[in-house]
Protein backbone atom coordinates (compact mmCIF):
# COMPACT_ATOMS: atom_id res chain seq x y z
CA UNK A 1 0.00 0.00 0.00
CA UNK A 2 2.20 2.95 -1.26
CA UNK A 3 -0.20 5.67 0.33
CA UNK A 4 0.80 4.42 3.60
CA UNK A 5 4.48 4.29 2.95
CA UNK A 6 4.78 7.99 3.91
CA UNK A 7 2.71 7.51 7.04
CA UNK A 8 6.06 5.78 8.67
CA UNK A 9 8.37 9.07 8.40
CA UNK A 10 6.69 11.46 10.83
CA UNK A 11 5.97 7.56 13.01
CA UNK A 12 9.67 7.68 13.05
CA UNK A 13 10.73 11.13 13.37
CA UNK A 14 8.50 11.28 16.44
CA UNK A 15 9.67 8.14 18.17
CA UNK A 16 13.70 9.99 17.47
CA UNK A 17 12.12 13.39 18.93
CA UNK A 18 10.72 11.91 21.91
CA UNK A 19 13.77 9.59 22.79
CA UNK A 20 16.38 12.23 22.60
CA UNK A 21 14.24 14.54 24.81
CA UNK A 22 13.32 12.09 27.15
CA UNK A 23 16.96 11.13 27.56
CA UNK A 24 17.84 14.65 27.79
CA UNK A 25 15.37 15.55 30.15
CA UNK A 26 16.35 12.85 32.33
CA UNK A 27 19.92 14.16 32.50
CA UNK A 28 18.90 17.94 32.89
CA UNK A 29 15.59 17.50 35.27
CA UNK A 30 17.46 14.73 37.56
CA UNK A 31 19.97 17.64 39.01
CA UNK A 32 16.44 20.39 39.25
CA UNK A 33 14.40 17.64 40.85
CA UNK A 34 17.48 17.08 43.37
CA UNK A 35 18.06 20.66 44.01
CA UNK A 36 14.03 21.62 44.26
CA UNK A 37 13.28 18.28 46.71
CA UNK A 38 16.67 18.88 49.37
CA UNK A 39 17.14 22.43 48.68
CA UNK A 40 15.97 25.12 51.88
CA UNK A 41 16.41 27.85 49.65
CA UNK A 42 12.76 30.43 50.07
CA UNK A 43 13.07 31.06 46.90
CA UNK A 44 13.02 27.57 45.57
CA UNK A 45 9.16 27.37 44.99
CA UNK A 46 9.27 30.07 42.61
CA UNK A 47 12.28 27.87 40.73
CA UNK A 48 9.35 24.70 41.11
CA UNK A 49 6.83 27.06 39.19
CA UNK A 50 9.22 28.29 36.71
CA UNK A 51 9.69 24.54 35.78
CA UNK A 52 5.88 23.48 36.27
CA UNK A 53 4.76 26.77 33.63
CA UNK A 54 4.64 24.74 30.82
CA UNK A 55 1.48 22.76 32.58
CA UNK A 56 -1.02 26.02 32.37
CA UNK A 57 0.63 27.82 29.19
CA UNK A 58 -0.87 27.64 26.09
CA UNK A 59 1.51 25.84 24.00
CA UNK A 60 0.91 29.07 21.79
CA UNK A 61 2.58 31.13 24.02
CA UNK A 62 5.26 28.86 24.75
CA UNK A 63 5.45 28.70 20.15
CA UNK A 64 5.60 32.32 20.09
CA UNK A 65 8.86 32.97 22.58
CA UNK A 66 10.37 29.99 21.02
CA UNK A 67 9.96 31.57 17.50
CA UNK A 68 11.61 34.54 18.92
CA UNK A 69 14.26 32.64 21.01
CA UNK A 70 14.93 30.09 18.09
CA UNK A 71 15.01 32.57 15.17
CA UNK A 72 18.04 34.28 13.28
CA UNK A 73 17.58 37.44 15.39
CA UNK A 74 17.88 35.43 18.55
CA UNK A 75 19.77 33.70 20.47
CA UNK A 76 18.94 30.32 18.54
CA UNK A 77 20.18 32.13 15.69
CA UNK A 78 23.60 33.39 17.08
CA UNK A 79 24.18 29.04 18.28
CA UNK A 80 22.82 28.05 15.06
CA UNK A 81 25.05 30.12 13.15
CA UNK A 82 27.60 27.97 14.94
CA UNK A 83 26.78 24.99 12.79
CA UNK A 84 26.31 26.78 9.78
CA UNK A 85 22.38 27.25 10.31
CA UNK A 86 20.81 30.38 10.16
CA UNK A 87 18.05 29.77 12.53
CA UNK A 88 16.87 26.88 14.88
CA UNK A 89 13.03 27.44 13.75
CA UNK A 90 12.12 25.08 11.17
CA UNK A 91 15.20 22.63 12.08
CA UNK A 92 14.87 19.02 14.02
CA UNK A 93 17.19 20.50 16.36
CA UNK A 94 15.27 23.45 17.33
CA UNK A 95 11.94 20.73 18.34
CA UNK A 96 14.25 19.31 20.60
CA UNK A 97 14.91 22.32 22.19
CA UNK A 98 11.13 23.05 22.60
CA UNK A 99 10.23 19.70 23.73
CA UNK A 100 12.43 19.42 26.66
CA UNK A 101 11.04 22.75 27.82
CA UNK A 102 8.04 21.85 27.06
CA UNK A 103 8.05 18.45 28.64
CA UNK A 104 10.50 19.24 31.51
CA UNK A 105 7.30 19.36 34.45
CA UNK A 106 6.32 15.73 33.36
CA UNK A 107 10.06 14.60 34.74
CA UNK A 108 10.96 16.54 37.11
CA UNK A 109 7.59 16.19 39.46
CA UNK A 110 7.57 13.02 39.36
CA UNK A 111 11.24 12.35 40.19
CA UNK A 112 10.92 15.75 42.87
CA UNK A 113 8.35 13.87 44.56
CA UNK A 114 10.36 10.47 44.26
CA UNK A 115 13.16 12.39 45.79
CA UNK A 116 10.96 13.69 48.59
CA UNK A 117 9.23 10.86 49.73
CA UNK A 118 12.17 8.78 51.36
CA UNK A 119 12.80 12.09 53.71
CA UNK A 120 16.15 12.52 54.76
CA UNK A 121 17.11 9.14 56.39
CA UNK A 122 18.51 7.08 54.10
CA UNK A 123 20.83 9.76 53.55
CA UNK A 124 21.25 10.25 57.00
CA UNK A 125 22.36 6.96 57.55
CA UNK A 126 24.75 6.63 54.24
CA UNK A 127 26.94 9.48 55.93
CA UNK A 128 26.90 7.45 58.89
CA UNK A 129 28.63 5.01 57.14
CA UNK A 130 31.16 7.09 55.57
CA UNK A 131 29.38 7.41 52.41
CA UNK A 132 30.25 10.71 50.42
CA UNK A 133 27.42 12.71 49.13
CA UNK A 134 28.05 12.07 45.97
CA UNK A 135 28.41 8.07 47.04
CA UNK A 136 25.14 8.07 48.70
CA UNK A 137 23.54 9.90 45.53
CA UNK A 138 24.26 7.36 43.07
CA UNK A 139 23.83 4.29 45.42
CA UNK A 140 20.76 5.47 47.64
CA UNK A 141 19.24 8.04 46.71
CA UNK A 142 19.19 7.05 42.34
CA UNK A 143 18.14 3.60 43.48
CA UNK A 144 15.38 4.39 46.21
CA UNK A 145 13.86 7.25 43.97
CA UNK A 146 14.00 4.58 40.85
CA UNK A 147 9.90 4.77 40.32
CA UNK A 148 9.78 8.18 40.13
CA UNK A 149 12.53 8.24 37.21
CA UNK A 150 10.47 5.69 35.40
CA UNK A 151 7.11 7.41 35.25
CA UNK A 152 8.87 10.90 34.83
CA UNK A 153 10.79 8.98 31.44
CA UNK A 154 7.33 7.33 30.45
CA UNK A 155 5.35 10.59 31.28
CA UNK A 156 8.11 13.05 29.11
CA UNK A 157 8.04 10.77 26.45
CA UNK A 158 4.58 10.65 26.04
CA UNK A 159 3.91 14.37 26.37
CA UNK A 160 6.62 14.53 23.80
CA UNK A 161 4.98 12.60 21.20
CA UNK A 162 1.69 14.22 22.03
CA UNK A 163 2.96 17.52 21.19
CA UNK A 164 1.75 20.01 18.77
CA UNK A 165 0.91 23.39 19.51
CA UNK A 166 4.10 24.48 19.70
CA UNK A 167 5.65 22.19 16.70
CA UNK A 168 3.00 23.61 14.70
CA UNK A 169 4.67 27.38 15.29
CA UNK A 170 7.81 26.79 15.41
CA UNK A 171 8.34 23.48 12.65
CA UNK A 172 7.40 24.41 9.32
CA UNK A 173 5.97 21.18 8.43
CA UNK A 174 9.18 20.03 7.13
CA UNK A 175 8.56 15.81 5.95
CA UNK A 176 11.66 13.83 7.71
CA UNK A 177 12.59 16.88 9.67
CA UNK A 178 9.65 19.13 12.09
CA UNK A 179 6.81 17.04 10.45
CA UNK A 180 5.88 15.30 13.61
CA UNK A 181 2.83 12.73 14.50
CA UNK A 182 0.61 15.01 16.08
CA UNK A 183 1.01 17.53 12.86
CA UNK A 184 0.69 14.68 10.36
CA UNK A 185 -2.39 14.07 11.73
CA UNK A 186 -4.07 17.96 11.77
CA UNK A 187 -2.35 17.91 8.14
CA UNK A 188 -4.33 14.34 6.86
CA UNK A 189 -7.83 16.01 8.76
CA UNK A 190 -7.52 19.19 7.14
CA UNK A 191 -6.77 17.82 3.75
CA UNK A 192 -10.22 15.38 4.18
CA UNK A 193 -7.71 12.63 3.71
CA UNK A 194 -9.30 10.81 6.86
CA UNK A 195 -7.82 7.12 5.74
CA UNK A 196 -4.53 8.17 6.82
CA UNK A 197 -5.71 10.22 9.78
CA UNK A 198 -7.21 6.97 11.30
CA UNK A 199 -4.56 4.90 10.75
CA UNK A 200 -2.48 7.31 12.54
CA UNK A 201 -5.38 8.60 14.80
CA UNK A 202 -6.02 5.27 16.14
CA UNK A 203 -2.20 4.18 16.79
CA UNK A 204 -2.01 7.04 18.84
CA UNK A 205 -5.24 6.40 20.95
CA UNK A 206 -3.69 2.56 21.51
CA UNK A 207 -0.17 3.99 22.40
CA UNK A 208 -1.66 6.58 24.92
CA UNK A 209 -3.71 3.67 26.27
CA UNK A 210 -1.10 1.61 26.75
CA UNK A 211 1.40 4.18 28.35
CA UNK A 212 -0.98 5.27 30.92
CA UNK A 213 -2.17 1.77 32.14
CA UNK A 214 1.61 0.64 31.98
CA UNK A 215 2.57 3.78 34.60
CA UNK A 216 -0.65 2.63 36.68
CA UNK A 217 0.21 -0.89 37.10
CA UNK A 218 3.96 -0.11 37.44
CA UNK A 219 3.25 2.29 40.38
CA UNK A 220 0.72 -0.31 41.70
CA UNK A 221 3.14 -2.96 41.52
CA UNK A 222 6.08 -0.83 42.85
CA UNK A 223 4.10 0.69 45.74
CA UNK A 224 2.78 -3.06 46.55
CA UNK A 225 6.71 -3.97 47.22
CA UNK A 226 7.64 -1.01 48.76
CA UNK A 227 5.30 -1.99 51.52
CA UNK B 1 -3.59 19.10 52.05
CA UNK B 2 -2.22 18.82 48.46
CA UNK B 3 -5.00 16.69 47.59
CA UNK B 4 -7.47 19.23 48.18
CA UNK B 5 -6.10 21.66 46.21
CA UNK B 6 -7.14 20.10 42.62
CA UNK B 7 -10.73 19.58 44.20
CA UNK B 8 -11.09 23.22 45.25
CA UNK B 9 -10.22 24.50 41.65
CA UNK B 10 -12.09 22.08 39.75
CA UNK B 11 -14.85 23.57 42.02
CA UNK B 12 -13.87 26.71 41.39
CA UNK B 13 -14.08 25.87 37.65
CA UNK B 14 -17.41 24.31 37.92
CA UNK B 15 -18.76 28.10 39.16
CA UNK B 16 -16.79 30.02 36.39
CA UNK B 17 -18.20 27.91 33.57
CA UNK B 18 -21.64 28.23 35.04
CA UNK B 19 -21.07 31.76 35.30
CA UNK B 20 -19.89 32.20 31.99
CA UNK B 21 -22.51 30.30 30.67
CA UNK B 22 -25.09 32.11 31.94
CA UNK B 23 -23.40 35.59 30.86
CA UNK B 24 -22.73 33.99 27.14
CA UNK B 25 -26.46 33.22 27.16
CA UNK B 26 -27.86 36.51 28.28
CA UNK B 27 -25.44 38.37 25.67
CA UNK B 28 -25.62 36.49 22.54
CA UNK B 29 -29.29 36.94 21.02
CA UNK B 30 -28.74 40.48 19.77
CA UNK B 31 -31.17 42.47 18.06
CA UNK B 32 -29.34 43.44 14.80
CA UNK B 33 -28.67 40.75 12.51
CA UNK B 34 -25.31 38.66 12.03
CA UNK B 35 -23.01 36.79 10.07
CA UNK B 36 -20.75 33.88 10.25
CA UNK B 37 -18.30 34.53 7.37
CA UNK B 38 -15.58 31.56 6.71
CA UNK B 39 -12.33 33.49 4.76
CA UNK B 40 -8.92 32.36 3.63
CA UNK B 41 -6.34 33.73 4.90
CA UNK B 42 -4.70 35.53 2.11
CA UNK B 43 -8.18 38.02 2.18
CA UNK B 44 -7.91 38.73 5.75
CA UNK B 45 -7.09 42.15 5.44
CA UNK B 46 -9.44 43.01 2.71
CA UNK B 47 -12.10 41.24 4.67
CA UNK B 48 -11.64 42.86 7.62
CA UNK B 49 -11.83 46.74 5.48
CA UNK B 50 -14.73 45.71 3.83
CA UNK B 51 -16.47 44.00 6.84
CA UNK B 52 -16.20 47.41 8.59
CA UNK B 53 -18.14 49.30 5.45
CA UNK B 54 -20.58 46.54 5.59
CA UNK B 55 -21.24 46.83 9.28
CA UNK B 56 -21.20 50.71 8.84
CA UNK B 57 -23.88 50.94 5.65
CA UNK B 58 -25.97 47.73 7.29
CA UNK B 59 -25.97 47.78 10.91
CA UNK B 60 -25.52 44.10 11.21
CA UNK B 61 -22.63 42.43 12.17
CA UNK B 62 -19.78 40.64 10.71
CA UNK B 63 -17.52 37.72 12.34
CA UNK B 64 -14.80 36.67 10.73
CA UNK B 65 -13.01 32.84 10.74
CA UNK B 66 -9.46 33.02 8.93
CA UNK B 67 -7.22 30.15 7.67
CA UNK B 68 -6.39 27.82 4.79
CA UNK B 69 -8.92 26.91 2.39
CA UNK B 70 -8.98 23.45 3.17
CA UNK B 71 -9.29 23.61 6.81
CA UNK B 72 -12.00 25.95 6.66
CA UNK B 73 -13.65 23.27 3.89
CA UNK B 74 -12.74 20.52 6.85
CA UNK B 75 -14.44 22.57 9.37
CA UNK B 76 -17.40 23.16 6.67
CA UNK B 77 -17.90 19.69 6.21
CA UNK B 78 -18.36 18.96 10.13
CA UNK B 79 -20.84 21.71 10.13
CA UNK B 80 -19.01 24.22 11.66
CA UNK B 81 -21.52 27.97 12.13
CA UNK B 82 -20.06 29.44 8.95
CA UNK B 83 -22.92 31.11 7.05
CA UNK B 84 -20.55 32.35 3.98
CA UNK B 85 -17.68 31.24 2.66
CA UNK B 86 -14.86 32.99 0.86
CA UNK B 87 -12.12 30.79 -0.72
CA UNK B 88 -8.88 31.23 -1.61
CA UNK B 89 -10.06 28.93 -5.15
CA UNK B 90 -12.95 27.58 -7.35
CA UNK B 91 -12.66 24.25 -6.69
CA UNK B 92 -13.62 24.02 -3.21
CA UNK B 93 -16.85 26.08 -3.05
CA UNK B 94 -17.88 23.88 -6.18
CA UNK B 95 -16.96 20.86 -3.74
CA UNK B 96 -19.05 22.23 -1.32
CA UNK B 97 -22.27 22.89 -3.60
CA UNK B 98 -21.38 19.38 -4.87
CA UNK B 99 -21.64 18.10 -1.12
CA UNK B 100 -24.91 19.87 -0.49
CA UNK B 101 -23.70 22.39 1.78
CA UNK B 102 -23.76 25.26 -0.12
CA UNK B 103 -26.20 27.50 -2.34
CA UNK B 104 -25.21 26.74 -6.02
CA UNK B 105 -26.64 30.06 -7.63
CA UNK B 106 -24.98 31.90 -5.27
CA UNK B 107 -21.37 31.15 -6.36
CA UNK B 108 -19.20 33.71 -8.11
CA UNK B 109 -15.96 34.78 -8.38
CA UNK B 110 -15.23 37.90 -5.64
CA UNK B 111 -11.89 39.04 -6.16
CA UNK B 112 -8.14 37.34 -8.42
CA UNK B 113 -5.38 36.85 -6.21
CA UNK B 114 -1.61 36.99 -7.44
CA UNK B 115 1.54 35.41 -5.94
CA UNK B 116 4.63 36.82 -4.88
CA UNK B 117 8.10 35.74 -3.67
CA UNK B 118 9.14 38.16 -1.10
CA UNK B 119 12.20 38.78 1.25
CA UNK B 120 12.78 41.14 3.99
CA UNK B 121 16.17 41.69 2.88
CA UNK B 122 16.42 44.76 0.37
CA UNK B 123 18.16 42.88 -2.69
CA UNK B 124 17.35 39.17 -2.13
CA UNK B 125 14.96 39.24 -4.43
CA UNK B 126 15.25 39.27 -8.11
CA UNK B 127 12.83 38.00 -10.03
CA UNK B 128 13.01 34.22 -11.00
CA UNK B 129 16.97 34.18 -11.01
CA UNK B 130 16.71 34.23 -7.10
CA UNK B 131 15.11 30.78 -6.98
CA UNK B 132 17.46 29.73 -9.74
CA UNK B 133 20.27 30.62 -7.89
CA UNK B 134 18.91 29.60 -4.40
CA UNK B 135 21.14 31.44 -2.44
CA UNK B 136 18.98 31.28 0.74
CA UNK B 137 18.81 28.59 3.62
CA UNK B 138 14.70 28.43 3.82
CA UNK B 139 12.09 29.74 1.56
CA UNK B 140 8.01 29.63 2.96
CA UNK B 141 5.09 28.81 1.37
CA UNK B 142 1.64 27.77 2.23
CA UNK B 143 0.51 24.70 3.09
CA UNK B 144 -0.31 23.28 -0.42
CA UNK B 145 -2.22 20.82 0.11
CA UNK B 146 -4.75 23.02 2.23
CA UNK B 147 -3.70 26.37 0.76
CA UNK B 148 -4.21 27.41 -2.84
CA UNK B 149 -1.17 29.99 -2.65
CA UNK B 150 0.82 26.95 -1.76
CA UNK B 151 -0.13 25.07 -4.49
CA UNK B 152 0.50 27.75 -6.65
CA UNK B 153 3.50 28.60 -5.55
CA UNK B 154 4.78 24.91 -6.08
CA UNK B 155 3.45 25.73 -9.84
CA UNK B 156 5.80 28.50 -9.90
CA UNK B 157 8.82 26.68 -9.16
CA UNK B 158 8.03 22.91 -11.36
CA UNK B 159 7.54 25.35 -14.35
CA UNK B 160 10.70 27.39 -13.68
CA UNK B 161 12.35 23.62 -12.64
CA UNK B 162 13.46 24.46 -10.15
CA UNK B 163 11.44 22.40 -7.27
CA UNK B 164 13.44 19.67 -6.72
CA UNK B 165 16.42 22.01 -6.06
CA UNK B 166 14.52 24.33 -3.34
CA UNK B 167 12.60 21.22 -2.27
CA UNK B 168 14.73 20.83 1.14
CA UNK B 169 14.48 24.49 1.98
CA UNK B 170 10.90 24.49 2.05
CA UNK B 171 9.34 25.46 4.93
CA UNK B 172 5.11 25.28 5.34
CA UNK B 173 3.18 27.81 6.92
CA UNK B 174 -0.15 26.48 7.92
CA UNK B 175 -2.19 28.82 5.41
CA UNK B 176 -0.62 31.85 3.94
CA UNK B 177 -0.67 34.04 7.36
CA UNK B 178 2.04 31.68 8.49
CA UNK B 179 3.61 31.16 5.63
CA UNK B 180 3.87 35.29 5.73
CA UNK B 181 4.75 34.98 9.16
CA UNK B 182 7.54 33.04 8.82
CA UNK B 183 9.07 35.86 6.12
CA UNK B 184 8.40 38.55 7.81
CA UNK B 185 10.27 38.29 11.16
CA UNK B 186 12.87 36.80 8.87
CA UNK B 187 12.82 33.20 10.01
CA UNK B 188 12.69 32.43 6.40
CA UNK B 189 14.52 34.27 3.98
CA UNK B 190 12.21 34.13 1.26
CA UNK B 191 8.74 32.96 0.73
CA UNK B 192 5.75 32.68 -1.71
CA UNK B 193 2.98 34.90 0.15
CA UNK B 194 0.15 36.74 -1.51
CA UNK B 195 0.16 40.46 -3.12
CA UNK B 196 -2.55 41.57 -0.49
CA UNK B 197 -0.09 41.01 2.13
CA UNK B 198 2.85 42.76 0.97
CA UNK B 199 1.29 45.48 -1.27
CA UNK B 200 0.73 48.45 1.23
CA UNK B 201 4.42 48.25 2.84
CA UNK B 202 7.28 49.60 0.86
CA UNK B 203 10.16 47.35 2.41
CA UNK B 204 12.04 44.46 1.64
CA UNK B 205 12.47 43.01 -2.28
CA UNK B 206 9.60 41.18 -4.51
CA UNK B 207 8.69 39.49 -7.37
CA UNK B 208 5.48 39.69 -8.68
CA UNK B 209 5.24 36.36 -10.33
CA UNK B 210 4.14 36.50 -13.97
CA UNK B 211 0.90 35.14 -15.17
CA UNK B 212 2.37 33.00 -17.65
CA UNK B 213 4.08 30.86 -14.64
CA UNK B 214 0.96 29.45 -12.57
CA UNK B 215 -2.90 30.14 -13.11
CA UNK B 216 -3.77 33.86 -11.41
CA UNK B 217 -6.07 32.40 -8.56
CA UNK B 218 -9.62 33.04 -9.07
CA UNK B 219 -11.05 33.18 -5.69
CA UNK B 220 -14.93 32.12 -5.48
CA UNK B 221 -17.76 33.01 -2.62
CA UNK B 222 -20.44 30.78 -2.23
CA UNK B 223 -23.80 31.03 0.04
CA UNK B 224 -23.68 28.21 2.72
CA UNK B 225 -26.43 26.30 3.25
CA UNK B 226 -26.90 27.53 7.36
CA UNK B 227 -26.80 30.98 5.74
CA UNK B 228 -29.68 30.37 3.30
CA UNK B 229 -32.50 32.08 5.80
CA UNK B 230 -30.10 34.72 6.59
CA UNK B 231 -30.67 37.86 5.16
CA UNK B 232 -27.43 39.51 7.16
CA UNK B 233 -25.56 36.52 4.97
CA UNK B 234 -27.00 37.39 1.53
CA UNK B 235 -26.26 41.14 2.08
CA UNK B 236 -22.94 40.74 2.72
CA UNK B 237 -22.26 38.80 -0.44
CA UNK B 238 -24.23 41.48 -2.29
CA UNK B 239 -22.17 43.97 -0.88
CA UNK B 240 -18.87 41.88 -1.32
CA UNK B 241 -19.84 42.55 -4.99
CA UNK B 242 -20.31 46.24 -4.73
CA UNK B 243 -18.23 49.15 -5.48
CA UNK B 244 -17.04 49.87 -2.46
CA UNK B 245 -15.90 46.22 -1.80
CA UNK B 246 -14.12 46.47 -5.45
CA UNK B 247 -12.27 49.59 -3.89
CA UNK B 248 -10.69 48.11 -0.93
CA UNK B 249 -10.09 44.78 -3.21
CA UNK B 250 -8.37 47.12 -5.57
CA UNK B 251 -6.00 48.47 -3.09
CA UNK B 252 -5.18 45.07 -1.74
CA UNK B 253 -3.96 44.34 -5.29
CA UNK B 254 -6.62 42.01 -6.38
CA UNK B 255 -8.11 41.90 -9.99
CA UNK B 256 -11.84 42.79 -9.07
CA UNK B 257 -14.54 41.04 -10.90
CA UNK B 258 -18.25 39.75 -10.93
CA UNK B 259 -17.67 37.69 -13.76
CA UNK B 260 -16.71 34.29 -12.86
CA UNK B 261 -14.21 33.08 -16.00
CA UNK B 262 -10.80 33.40 -15.40
CA UNK B 263 -9.93 34.53 -18.60
CA UNK B 264 -12.04 37.49 -18.47
CA UNK B 265 -9.94 38.23 -15.24
CA UNK B 266 -6.67 37.48 -17.17
CA UNK B 267 -7.97 40.96 -19.14
CA UNK B 268 -8.93 42.55 -15.96
CA UNK B 269 -6.06 42.56 -13.56
CA UNK B 270 -3.63 45.13 -13.88
CA UNK B 271 0.32 44.40 -15.31
CA UNK B 272 3.01 44.57 -13.20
Amino acid sequence: MPEFEHLWSPIKLTLELATLTTILLLCVGTPIAWWLARSRAPWKEAVAAVVALPLVLPPTVLGFYLLLLLGPNGPGGSIGSLFGLRSLAFTFEGLVIGSVIYSMPFVVQPIRNAFEAFGDRPLEVAATLRASDWDAFWSVALPLARPGFLTGAVLGFAHTVGEFGVVLMIGGNIPGETKVLSVAIYDYVETLQWTQAHVLAGGMLVFSFAVILSVMLFEKRLGRVGK
Amino acid sequence: MLRSVPTKLAHAAVYALTILTALAATALPGSAAEVKVAVAANFTEAAKEIGALFEKASGDKVVFSFGATGQLFTQITQAAPFEVFLSADQKTPKKAIAEGLAVADSLYTYATGRVVLFSKSKDLVKGEDTLKAGKFDKISIANPAAAPYGAAAVEVMKKLGVYDALAPKIVQGNNIAQAYQFVDTGTAEVGFVALSQIIRKDDGSRWVVPDDLYAPIAQDAVLLKRGEENAAAKAFLAFLKGPEASAVKEKYGYGTGVVASVAKHKELAPTP
